[in-house]
């Protein structure tokens, strides 16, 4: 039978005040199994009664080991298990990795395949705030936001399974562009979506932004400024309610997002309610880039015609010699890619989200990291809970909007 | 000739003491909150309007081990958490059942590596296995309406 | 190369003695590892990079030196251009400088590094694992570490397996 190998209070006493030593203060577990620690955290909390003094988070229940595993597969065949870092956001993991390998191989992605995974990111993005949205509000007891968010979520979900088969784990974007091109219902399935979400979003605002109670409870709540976000590294909507209009789809474009007319909402308060204000917004400018791309979709080849990379398609391979050996390679020993070091970041719903990938020369990867953000947030937990009461974690936890396969990897 | 013909429309049915209890026993089973990973979202996913849990009685999940009786396993088990999860499965009073949902939980699914464990069987006692990476929330359906049919079928001398 | 990050490179490469790469349009620094407080805290304080992006290690096996390489990348809120830098760690004892009172973010990278690594970071506040349970043995990232890999079971070895796998019991 395993035993739980714990820390005493003796081993962690660095970590807390003097005063839990002499019993003042209390040492509490908001152990890995809890109602609102979205996913298995664990808090260790020193309160002065009811007041938090020192929060002192303990990951890594949820460690994988996805990037040994990745190093003992081929780059095709690695790209599964990317899907299930950050489980919400599924089209980003893929997405980081396709674009850290083209960066490295110089494969180019056509503008059909562009248009296309801005699309289903800005759809994943939309779905990741829905969850964030029905979690942190059934936190604070606000149950029927998160039925209706589930709802709104089904309908991307039909989405994605349209497109690549699965719900949630698509691997739908490979080096080099798609790995087929969407069927006619798609155009149909996202106007439909495009349709009906302004409404559905004034609903969830309607029932949130104005309640005194959600007001109450929100504002004033886990402060932080921009210079501790810069220095601990915190990005993405956390940041820009602090004030700093800081957004990767701005400052280093990828994918097209150029040519998109979108902006970057931001708040300057830095609380909890900063922060839902942040998320909301950027709901609807994701509405925004959506439709800018459906209605520029360009036609064209969905992926890239290098063949030393990209297989051959199949209607080819009875008819060339040359086609069958790619493909033979291809399936047998995997592509090379040439040997050196990258590194690329996307924005995810939580901040940056970067792959760092080394390569050998062989057919599967030497290293390959991803620089995560839901790190750094978790880092930040003792700042922002500092002095706030035990009811309040559980607002800041829902706020922060933390994936723990994210951190934990 | 039994009891039911003498009585009529008396509104008295006859059952034996086994299939009461077992039926009472599948009709509102209170599943302990144990999301770990992705499968963990299409467990909420089948707990919201459009595949609704409700109807078997299960929307709430307690968050208590001691007021729950049904573990739904989701997501991958690490090294790190196995212990916990045995003591959670400790902690709850008998009956109590176990499902295994998704790969991970079921066998390591993707993962073989020294992270996960291959399968919670590994460490508790698992009634019914639901595939899938995640299982669609139909998925998760049938594998509850396929613990409902064992619970009914369990003999008096075997209860625990 | 991009002008500011043009200017960092320049002043460290005469300061340090660092050597400079350029691949795929990102800039590399090779830098020695005993100096490397000293060039984060120019780096931060003379030309701006605020933000601490990435941490990690790569392992080049048991018989090569140096055996890891550090790596780090940081960012700069005005011109959003990363710089790379690498930092040689050899192999007994494998030990460096942690950065963590410059770039307070990278407290649990540092963590993670020698959880999964075993490079010990002298000057850390707190070093302890973080993904693997307190008293695991070995650092499971390095080459030589096994993958902890199980036999799958196909219908032939099925029941020898069955045999050696543990078994939960209520």
């Amino acid at each position: 039978m395993r035993e739980i190998q714990e820390y005493t209070l003796d081993e962690l006493k660095h970590l807390f005040s003097p005063a839990a030593q002499t019993g003042e203060t209390m040492v509490l577990n908001m152990g890995p199994q809890h109602p609102s620690t979205h996913g298995v955290l664990r808090l260790i909390v020193e309160l002065d009664g009811e007041i938090v003094v020192n929060c002192v988070p303990d990951i890594g229940y949820l460690h994988t080991g996805i990037e040994k595993n990745m190093e003992y597969k081929t780059y095709q065949k690695a790209e599964v298990m990317t899907d299930r870092m950050d489980y919400m956001y599924t089209i980003g993991n893929n997405l980081v990795y396709c674009l850290a390998i083209e960066k490295l191989t110089g494969l180019k992605s056509p503008p059909r395949s562009d248009a296309i995974r801005v699309i289903l990111t800005e759809l994943s993005r939309l779905q990741s705030h829905l969850i964030w949205i029905g979690t942190s509000a059934l936190d604070l007891a606000a149950m029927s936001v998160f039925l209706y968010a589930m709802r709104e979520r089904e309908m991307i979900l039909d989405i994605f399974e349209l497109v690549s088969g699965q719900r949630m784990m698509t691997t739908y974007i490979r080096p080099g562009g798609l790995w087929r091109d969407v069927p006619a219902e798609f155009d149909a399935a996202v106007r439909k979506v495009l349709d009906v979400f302004p409404a559905r979003i004034d609903e969830y605002e309607g029932l949130l932004t104005n309640n005194y109670l959600f007001k109450d409870r929100t504002k004033g709540i886990g402060k932080i400024d921009t210079a501790s976000c810069l220095a601990w590294n915190v990005s993405g909507p956390t940041l820009r309610a602090t004030g700093l209009a800081q957004d990767q789809r701005k400052s280093n474009p990828y994918s097209g997002y150029e040519q998109y007319d979108f902006e970057i909402p931001t708040q300057t308060a830095g609380d909890v309610y900063a922060r839902y204000q942040v998320r909301v917004a950027e709901m609807r400018e994701s509405l925004k880039i959506i439709r800018q791309a459906l209605d520029k979709l360009p036609f064209g080849p969905v992926i890239d015609n290098n063949r030393k990379y990209v297989p051959p398609p199949r209607s080819e391979l009875g008819v060339s010699m040359e086609s069958l050996i790619h493909h033979f390679k291809l399936w047998t020993e995997g592509f090379t890619p040439p040997a050196g070091s990258v590194y690329t970041s996307i924005e995810s719903p939580r901040g940056e989200l970067g792959v760092f990938l080394e390569s050998d020369g062989g057919p599967k990867p030497y290293r390959v990291h991803y620089r995560t953000p839901s790190i750094p947030l978790l880092q930040v937990m003792p700042i922002l809970s500092k002095g706030h009461f035990v009811a309040d974690l559980v607002a800041i936890i829902g706020s922060i909007d933390i994936i723990l396969g994210d951190a934990d990897r | 000739m039994g009891v039911e013909q003498k009585l009529g429309n008396a509104g008295i049915v006859t059952t034996t003491l086994e299939q009461a209890i077992d039926w009472s026993r599948t009709d509102s089973m209170w599943p302990l909150l144990f999301g770990l990973a992705c499968c963990a979202i299409e467990m909420m996913g089948a707990q919201a309007p459009s595949y609704d849990l409700s109807r078997f009685g299960m929307e709430l999940n307690r968050a208590s081990p001691r007021q729950s009786d049904l573990m739904i396993v989701a997501g991958r088990v690490s090294q790190k958490m196995a212990p916990v999860l045995r003591n959670l499965y400790d902690q709850m009073p008998d009956p109590k059942w176990v499902i295994a949902m998704g790969d991970c939980a079921a066998c390591g699914g993707v993962f073989n590596n020294y992270a996960v464990l291959q399968g919670v069987d590994e460490i508790v006692p698992v009634d019914v296995y639901v595939a899938g990476c995640p299982p669609r929330p139909e998925g998760l359906i049938h594998g509850i309406i396929l613990l409902h049919n064992k619970v009914r079928t369990e003999k008096l001398a075997e209860w625990k | 190369m991009e002008e500011k990050i043009q200017l960092a490179v320049k002043a460290i490469t005469e300061q340090f003695g660092a050597t400079a790469g350029e691949f795929r349009g990102e800039t590399t620094l090779f830098i020695p590892a005993e100096k490397i407080v000293e060039i984060f805290k120019v780096l931060r304080d003379e030309f701006g990079f605020e933000s601490l992006v990435l941490e990690t290690a790569v392992d080049y096996g048991v018989g090569k030196t140096p055996r890891f390489n550090m790596v780090y990348a940081l960012n700069t809120m005005s011109t959003h251009q990363y710089l790379n830098l690498r930092a040689p760690v050899n192999d007994n004892p494998a030990e460096i400088d942690s950065v963590e009172s410059v770039y307070p973010g990278a407290n649990w990278r540092e963590r993670e590094v020698w959880d999964l690594f075993g490079i010990r970071f002298k000057g850390h506040s707190d070093l302890r694992r973080i993904m693997m349970p307190p008293n695991w043995e070995g650092h499971p990232l390095r080459k030589d570490y096994p993958l902890g890999y199980e036999e799958v079971q196909y219908t032939f070895n099925y029941e020898e397996i069955k045999l050696k796998k543990p078994r939960g019991e209520r």
